[in-house]
Order: C-alpha cells, then sequence, then structure tokens
C-alpha cells in the first residue's frame, strides 16, 4: 500500500487486527476493517476517522508493545487522524496549518482579540470600552449588530462551505476502492444516534481509558457536556437571530428568556466539558499519545473553553465597566473560531460522522469494488 | 560473601499462596479471598504480559440450559459430555468431566460478576456461538477485569516474580522460596495453589520426548510456562497424569516469533491447496476433514517432516477464501519462480504439483460439505476440495509446529487438591488450569475447554485452600 509512514503503519497494525478479530466487539473500527482483505490509504484515513481513541483496544491487545507486534491503533490512528485533515483540507494550500496547528490558532486567536480592541477603541468614543452602558444598548453600544452580521456572517459561510469541500475530499477517498452505496436516510438517522451518544467512546460497553489501565474515564461526559453546551450556545444564537430579524426584538435580553436561559445552560456546560476534556488530555497515558496531535487538540479545547468563559463573563459583568474589554475578548475568540473551524480540530466531528454514516451504509448494503479500468 | 539461606532472607506470611497468573491462578486468588483468606499471587511475568496463555484466549466453554443475549441456544450437560469423549476418545477422569461440566454451568454468572464481559461470536467462528462465551476485547481484556476485582478485593501481586523452590515435605506445603525485582525470598503460607501452567515453553523438556525435533518447534504463547513448578510437585511425590510425550500442535506461520505469537499466527488454508516439504512432497491429505476437525493435526505432520518445515501451496482461486492471518504469503506469477523464492527446487516443485493436479477429480467444490472433489490414483489422496493448482499467481505460507499446550499434569480430586503417588490427597497444595488439564482432557481439544477446566478448577482450588487455612 502507498501512503505516508504512519498509514503504512496503521495499515500493517490492521492487518493483524484482521487476523485476530478478538476486538471485534469494542467499537465500530474493527467490524469495519473486518469487511475488507486490503486496504489502500482512504481506508485507512476512514478508520481513523471512525476510531473514537477510547483507548480500549490498547490495554486488551496481547500484541501491544513491548510485544514485537506492536500493535497500538489508538496512538497510530489519532497520528493518521491529525494528518488527514490537512489531506482533506479545502483549499489544499492551507494544510499546512495542521501541522502547527497550535501556534497557528494562538496567533490568529490573538490578533484577533486585537482587532477587536483596536477597532472598538478606534471606532467609539474615547474611553467608550472602558465604561460602563447600560440597557437598553448594551453592548451593541460598541458594536453595532449590524457590524458584528457583516464581519461574522461571511467568515461563517466561507468556513462552512470550506468545510463541505473537505467533507467532499474526505468520502472520495474512502469510497475510492471499495463504494458504500444504498438507501442511505436510515444510515444517516443511525450515524446521528451513534455520535449522537457517543456510542462509540465507551470500550464496548466497558468503558474507556484514559491515564491508566481502569476502564473509568470520563471523556464521554466530558464531551457530551461540550458538545451540546456548544449546540445550547449556538442555538442561543440562532433564537437571538430570529427574535431579531423575525420579530424586531433587540438584545440585551433578560435573564429568564429563552436566548439568555439557553446561552447560559450552554457556556457552563460548555466550560465544564472543555476544562474535563483539557485536563483529562493531560493526565493521558503517554504510550497512546501522539505528539504531533497535542497541539491541535489543546488548541481547539482552549478556543471553545474561552468562548464560554468570556461569554459567561459577558452575562455576569455586562452592566459594569469591565464589559467592553470582555466582548473584545468574547468577540475576538468567537471571531478566531469559526475562522480557524476549517482548519482546526472541529473538522474532526464531521470526518467521524462521515465515517460513522459509511459505517451505518457499508453494514446495511456491503461493500462495493471499484471496477478500475 | 555466600549465598543467602532461607533462614536470612526476608520472610513473608500469607493464608495462601497462588503461584501463577493466568485465568487459574486469578479464579483462585478471588475465590480465596471472597472467604476471608489473605492471597499472595507470584507471577513470573511483568504486568504487560501477566496471564500467560490465557492472554491469548478467546472464549470459554460452558454448559447451559437457555441461551441468553450472546449464547445462541441451551448448550445441555450431556450434550457438552458427548463432544468431551468425541475428543479424548474417553481419556478423561469420568468423576472430574462430569464436574467440570456441572460447575461449568456457574461461569457466566462468576465471570461476568468479577467484571468479564462477554461479546457475539467472532466473524468465522459463529459455529461456536451457542456453545462458547466470547471474552470482548479477548483473554487479556478478561484478565485485566480479573486482575482489577482481585485488587480491589485486597489480594496482593508479586509481578516478575518467579517461585524457584517449594519446600514440600511428605505431601504438606510448608514454604516457598521467590525471585523478584528485590532478590530471593521465602513465603509461609498455610495453602498452596498451583496455577502456573504446562511446560511447553521448556524446549530442553520437550526434546526430552520429541529430540533435536523440538527446537524449531514455535510456542504459541508465553516464554514463562517452563514447568518448572510441575516439575517441581512430580519430584516431590505428586502423581502424574497425562501422556508427558503429548501436545497440542498446530501448523503456524513459520515466520512467527518464537513466543507469544498467539492467535494470528495461525492459518486456515490447509484445504485449499496442498501441503509439501522441503524436497517437495506432499505427506497427508489435506482434505481429510473439514479444518475445524483437522487443523490440530498438523503441527504433528510438520514436525515429522524433515528440518520441521511444510509450505501451503495454492492458487489464485484460493485467495480471499479464509481467514487473514499475520503475514503476507510468499506469491509469485510462476510456480518455478515460487519455488526459488521459497529455496525449493522448481522441477521438484513442478513435478509433484503436476503429479497432484493430473489426479484431480473434477467435482461441485464447496467447503460446506464434503464435496467430491477429490484425487483419484496418488498418495496420500485428496479427499475433498481437491482443485488443480493451476491460475497464477501462485502463493504459499511456510509451516512449522506451534505448540499450544502439554498434556503432562499433576493427578489432582474433585476438590483440586493434587493427589500423592499412590492416592493420597495432599493435605494443603492444590493445583488448577493447564497443570492439572490432563485429568479432564487426556487427548485431544475441545475449543474453549482450557478455560472452562482453568475457571472451575482455580474456584475448587481456591475455596478449597481457604477451607484448609479456616481450620
Ligand atoms: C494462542 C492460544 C489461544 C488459546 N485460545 C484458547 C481459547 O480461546 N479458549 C480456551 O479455553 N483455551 C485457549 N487456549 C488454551 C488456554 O490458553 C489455556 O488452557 C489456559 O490459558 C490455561 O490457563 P492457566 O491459568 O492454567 O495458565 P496460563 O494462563 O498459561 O498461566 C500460567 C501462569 O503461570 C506463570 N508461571 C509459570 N511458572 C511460574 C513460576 N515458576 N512462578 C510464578 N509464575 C509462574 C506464567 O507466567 C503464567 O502467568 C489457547 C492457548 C493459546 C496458546
Amino acid at each position: 500500500m502507498s501512503g505516508t509512514e504512519l498509514q503504512q503503519d496503521a495499515e500493517r497494525q490492521i492487518t493483524i487486527c484482521n487476523a485476530c478479530r478478538y476486538c471485534e466487539g469494542i467499537c465500530a473500527v474493527f467490524p469495519a476493517l473486518q469487511m475488507q482483505r486490503s486496504f489502500v490509504a482512504g481506508d485507512i484515513d476512514y478508520f481513523a476517522n471512525l476510531c473514537h481513541d477510547c483507548g480500549a483496544c490498547y490495554h486488551d491487545c496481547q500484541f501491544s508493545p513491548p510485544h514485537e507486534f506492536a500493535i497500538n491503533l489508538p496512538k497510530t490512528l489519532a497520528g493518521v487522524r491529525q494528518e488527514s485533515y490537512g489531506r482533506y483540507a479545502w483549499p489544499s494550500a492551507l494544510a499546512p496549518v495542521f501541522e502547527k496547528n497550535g501556534l497557528v490558532i494562538a496567533v490568529i486567536a490573538a490578533l484577533s482579540v486585537t482587532g477587536f480592541l483596536a477597532g472598538m477603541i478606534a471606532w467609539n468614543a474615547p474611553g467608550a470600552l472602558f465604561s460602563a452602558h447600560q440597557s437598553p444598548q448594551g453592548f451593541y453600544a460598541l458594536m453595532s449588530h449590524d457590524a458584528m452580521v457583516g464581519l461574522f456572517g461571511p467568515v461563517f459561510v466561507f468556513s462552512i462551505f470550506a468545510m463541505l469541500m473537505g467533507l467532499r475530499n474526505f468520502w472520495r477517498d474512502a469510497n475510492a476502492v471499495r463504494m458504500v452505496a444504498g438507501p442511505a436516510p436510515a444510515s444517516l438517522w443511525q450515524a446521528v444516534r451513534d455520535a449522537g451518544s457517543l456510542r462509540y467512546l465507551d470500550g464496548g460497553g466497558a468503558g474507556c481509558f484514559n491515564e491508566d489501565d481502569k476502564p473509568e474515564d470520563k471523556r464521554r461526559l466530558y464531551h457530551h457536556l461540550t458538545f451540546y453546551g456548544f449546540l445550547l450556545c449556538f442555538a442561543a444564537t440562532s433564537v437571538g437571530t430570529i427574535y431579531h430579524y423575525g420579530f424586531g426584538r433587540v438584545a440585551p435580553y433578560a435573564w429568564w428568556d429563552v436566548p439568555q436561559l439557553l446561552g447560559t445552560l450552554g457556556g457552563l456546560m460548555l466550560a465544564a466539558g472543555t476544562g474535563g476534556l483539557m485536563a483529562a488530555k493531560k493526565r493521558r497515558l503517554p504510550d497512546l499519545v501522539d505528539e504531533g496531535t497535542k497541539g491541535m487538540a489543546m488548541a481547539f479545547l482552549l478556543m471553545l473553553h474561552l468562548t464560554a468563559v468570556t461569554g459567561l463573563g459577558l452575562h455576569i459583568l455586562g452592566g459594569t465597566a469591565a464589559m467592553g474589554l470582555l466582548l473584545a475578548l468574547h468577540l475576538g475568540v468567537v471571531f478566531a473560531l469559526f475562522l480557524t473551524m476549517p482548519y482546526g480540530k472541529f473538522v474532526h466531528g464531521l470526518y467521524r460522522f462521515a465515517a460513522l454514516v459509511r459505517f451505518a451504509m457499508a453494514k446495511r448494503t456491503g461493500l462495493k469494488t471499484r471496477v478500475v479500468a | 560473601m555466600t549465598a543467602p539461606t532461607d533462614q536470612n532472607l526476608a520472610d513473608l506470611s500469607v493464608d495462601v499462596l497462588v503461584i501463577g497468573g493466568g485465568n487459574a491462578a486469578l479464579c483462585a486468588a478471588i475465590e480465596a479471598r471472597r472467604q476471608g483468606a489473605s492471597v499472595l499471587v507470584v507471577e513470573a511475568a511483568s504486568k504487560v504480559y501477566r496471564g500467560g496463555n490465557t492472554r491469548h484466549t478467546r472464549n470459554l466453554r460452558c454448559a447451559h440450559d437457555a441461551g441468553n443475549e450472546i449464547l445462541t441456544g441451551p448448550y445441555p450437560e450431556d450434550e457438552f459430555w458427548d463432544d468431551l469423549m468425541r475428543v479424548t476418545g474417553g481419556e478423561t477422569d469420568p468423576e472430574l468431566a462430569r464436574l467440570t461440566i456441572a460447575q461449568s454451568k456457574e461461569l457466566w454468572d462468576w465471570m461476568t460478576g468479577a467484571g468479564v464481559r462477554f461479546q457475539q461470536p467472532l466473524g468465522g467462528t459463529l459455529n461456536l456461538g451457542r456453545t462458547n462465551a466470547f471474552f470482548l476485547g479477548g483473554g487479556r481484556a478478561m484478565l485485566n477485569a480479573l486482575y482489577d476485582s482481585a485488587e480491589k478485593m485486597g489480594v496482593a501481586f508479586r509481578y516478575d516474580t518467579a517461585a524457584t523452590a517449594l519446600d514440600i515435605e511428605d505431601g504438606f506445603f510448608k514454604t516457598a522460596r521467590i525471585q523478584g525485582p528485590d532478590g530471593p525470598q521465602v513465603v509461609r503460607a498455610r495453602a498452596l495453589v498451583t496455577a502456573a501452567g504446562g511446560f511447553e515453553a521448556n524446549i530442553e523438556w520437550l526434546t526430552e520426548y520429541w529430540g533435536e525435533r523440538a527446537r524449531n518447534f514455535l510456542i504459541r504463547g508465553t516464554p514463562n510456562n517452563r514447568g518448572t513448578i510441575l516439575r517441581m510437585l512430580l519430584d516431590a511425590g505428586v502423581e502424574p497424569v497425562g501422556d508427558p510425550t503429548q501436545c497440542h500442535a498446530v501448523a503456524i506461520d513459520a515466520r512467527s516469533p518464537q513466543f507469544d505469537g498467539g492467535i494470528v499466527t495461525r492459518l486456515d488454508c490447509i484445504i485449499f491447496g496442498v501441503v509439501i516439504n522441503n524436497r517437495c512432497e506432499r505427506f497427508y491429505d489435506e482434505g481429510e476433514d473439514f479444518w475445524p476437525k483437522r487443523y490440530a493435526i498438523w503441527g504433528r505432520l510438520v514436525a515429522d517432516q524433515p528440518d520441521q518445515i511444510a509450505w501451503i501451496v495454492f492458487d489464485e482461486k484460493a485467495v480471499g477464501r479464509f481467514m487473514p492471518s499475520v503475514y503476507p504469503a510468499i506469491s509469485a506469477p510462476s510456480l518455478a519462480e515460487l519455488a526459488e523464492k521459497l529455496g525449493l527446487d522448481p522441477s521438484a516443485l513442478a513435478a509433484e504439483i503436476g503429479r497432484f493436479n493430473a489426479a484431480v477429480v473434477d467435482g461441485d467444490f464447496n467447503t460446506e460439505i464434503h464435496d467430491d472433489c477429490r484425487t483419484e490414483g496418488i498418495s496420500p489422496p485428496k479427499s475433498h476440495w481437491a482443485r488443480r493448482i493451476d491460475s497464477a499467481p501462485f502463493h504459499a505460507y511456510p509451516v512449522r509446529p506451534g505448540i499450544t499446550f502439554t498434556y503432562l499434569g499433576t493427578r489432582v480430586n474433585h476438590e483440586a487438591r493434587v493427589l500423592m503417588q499412590g492416592g493420597r490427597p495432599s493435605a494443603n497444595i492444590y493445583a488448577a488450569g493447564e497443570i492439572m488439564a490432563g485429568n479432564v482432557l487426556g487427548r485431544g481439544y475441545l475449543a474453549g475447554i482450557g478455560m472452562t477446566i482453568g475457571a472451575v478448577f482455580g474456584r475448587l482450588a481456591g475455596k478449597g485452600a481457604a477451607r484448609h487455612v479456616g481450620n
């Protein structure tokens, strides 16, 4: 098989897994690889993105290091996964962003926050940033709603487009030799359920592993908090947008109003979840960690965490003189998050979901081998 | 400096000492601890490699009156008994065999209670889905759960620690000498459970029966099962059981590591091709019977060939029809080039394959049944699934004997207590697992029964040892 060094090592390991099959009940990766006898690079990327990194197969494997077969799929597939984000990035010129991801994201975030600070100082009356602004205007006193939409809208649209293009690349590669076909809606729904419940971050029911060989890891809970917290925050913004354009109800809203309730709850969940995930990441058993992937994961978690914390900060201190700074911080972080979405860990969710869809389809209707002319 | 004597070694004292760290040892340790005894387990392997051959297992056979969420149907005791009689040809202790089968019924609940999880039968093993419970994640996962439970209950473990001598007087165990990272120590215990496996990793010992041939054997499991404890027990007057010359041997990929290659080195393709030795001669009927019924004869067959090596040769028609294995087949566009790659005489290979091809009688190829694809007029014949080897490219796997376990063991009674020569039970020595499996499995093999015997007698040994301590 041609492919990167990591892909080739993954293929070597997967061939052994295919002969063993003891891990068949642990997650989707093993039944997926057992559908084939030979593998191409796209298959390996597909398996890598199907892997949820629960760590169970490493501790269960009779061939994990120091055994000469050196099976360590969680680590190897994490490396392949990170590489694959670069391979599928659109435009491909931006693929290198994945290599020094932590640094790039940090720089962009810093620039973005500085930009918002500078902008707010330049556009507003001197001292406005550092004084309290009471309702009805709230933070729109510092940056108008239109300016926010004008700035965030295009970035958001671009990011969505870039990610869709990435997904397309991933799907094409995953189906390069063996294709899935058949009624996708049922498989889509299956994948929504599998992703929504993190079905495969559970060691097949025994639990996941993180810092040691005990299946007592809480990452599944933290991830649920993070993901659903993020969704709630997103829902808060969406309801706000509907209020704004549909009903002419302009922020800020009272604490009991829907956007506020969703946003507060979502922010708390997001802050707690990302905090838990970052702490878990720090404790993770070094054997399972691909060093090259650390920066990206931390950068993404930190950005989400900052989004949540600054958002909550605004919520609490919105009426005080700290509001201006907090707003610049919050908007700067969120802007950087949106901008870097297609070029950071955010994409893991998309490719994971696509891999789950493909797995559900393959299970339902099997794989068809493409006839190469 | 003088060598340390037992008097000046640091002393350890415990109710029950368990030697070994596999299925049998853990079942015994957990059971003894549950009865309130203090338990120390000494395991020769390091923590990563703990659990001997149990690490390599995938399932356990257990009788049950009804299927459940995983076992696909009932497996009554009588059927288990019939299966055991069939494979052993009656070479079993009927009382212990009945006991094993009866108590196997408790194992599902017992294992689950100790944190072990089961899964659906693995791809390619659906035929075992009714009779055998497969461990989720395999034997090492199963062991991890048992170790975890045992640790939480307060069982003490020493890794990298081998028992090197036993002080046994007239069938009564007094002390054991252990050798660990901190040097030698003496353990005083009121009861001893020996669960240290067979002697299959002891090549020297194997040469006693197999001669120099044994030096070409590969050991499928742990390098630590050297039979040291078995030897000590037999030397102390324990009665042996099982044929010392016999071992379970299958043909595995010759490129496998000397030890611990495990399940992935097996080759399931013999019925799809022919097997030749280094003189390019076939030597046994490759299609005598269904593969699961014949795979365990091929280790011995290959052991009888010059240099204990053979090759499974097949053609493109067979590719993808059998379970994949760890190493790729050696392939070539022609038989002559294949012979070259294998280091065989190309003309001899061509002649043997030619002879075989000419003898093939066409039929309806079907591996589900004893089909009518066979040879006529050659010896040995290929009785079923014979197809000409004529579709390039051609492929081969080199094979050597892979030893799974040995049959020689210690005789035990229904309490898992070892019996001394003459039939008197030892006061405080118990044996469980591979070290005594020969009591039940005098010959042959039944998938999953190794774990059954280990768990049943492990539990008996643990309970018995604790009871002895309590008295
Ligand atoms: C590849 C393979 C696959 C198998 N698959 C299955 C299967 O699916 N189902 C099944 O039922 N059986 C299977 N078997 C057989 C099964 O492994 C054995 O029957 C079973 O593991 C025996 O358990 P045990 O506890 O007696 O020995 P082991 O699990 O081998 O444990 C023996 C332990 O004793 C330790 N030891 C040895 N000497 C000393 C000493 N002097 N001091 C301290 N410790 C010592 C060793 O380190 C080891 O941990 C398989 C065997 C192999 C090789």
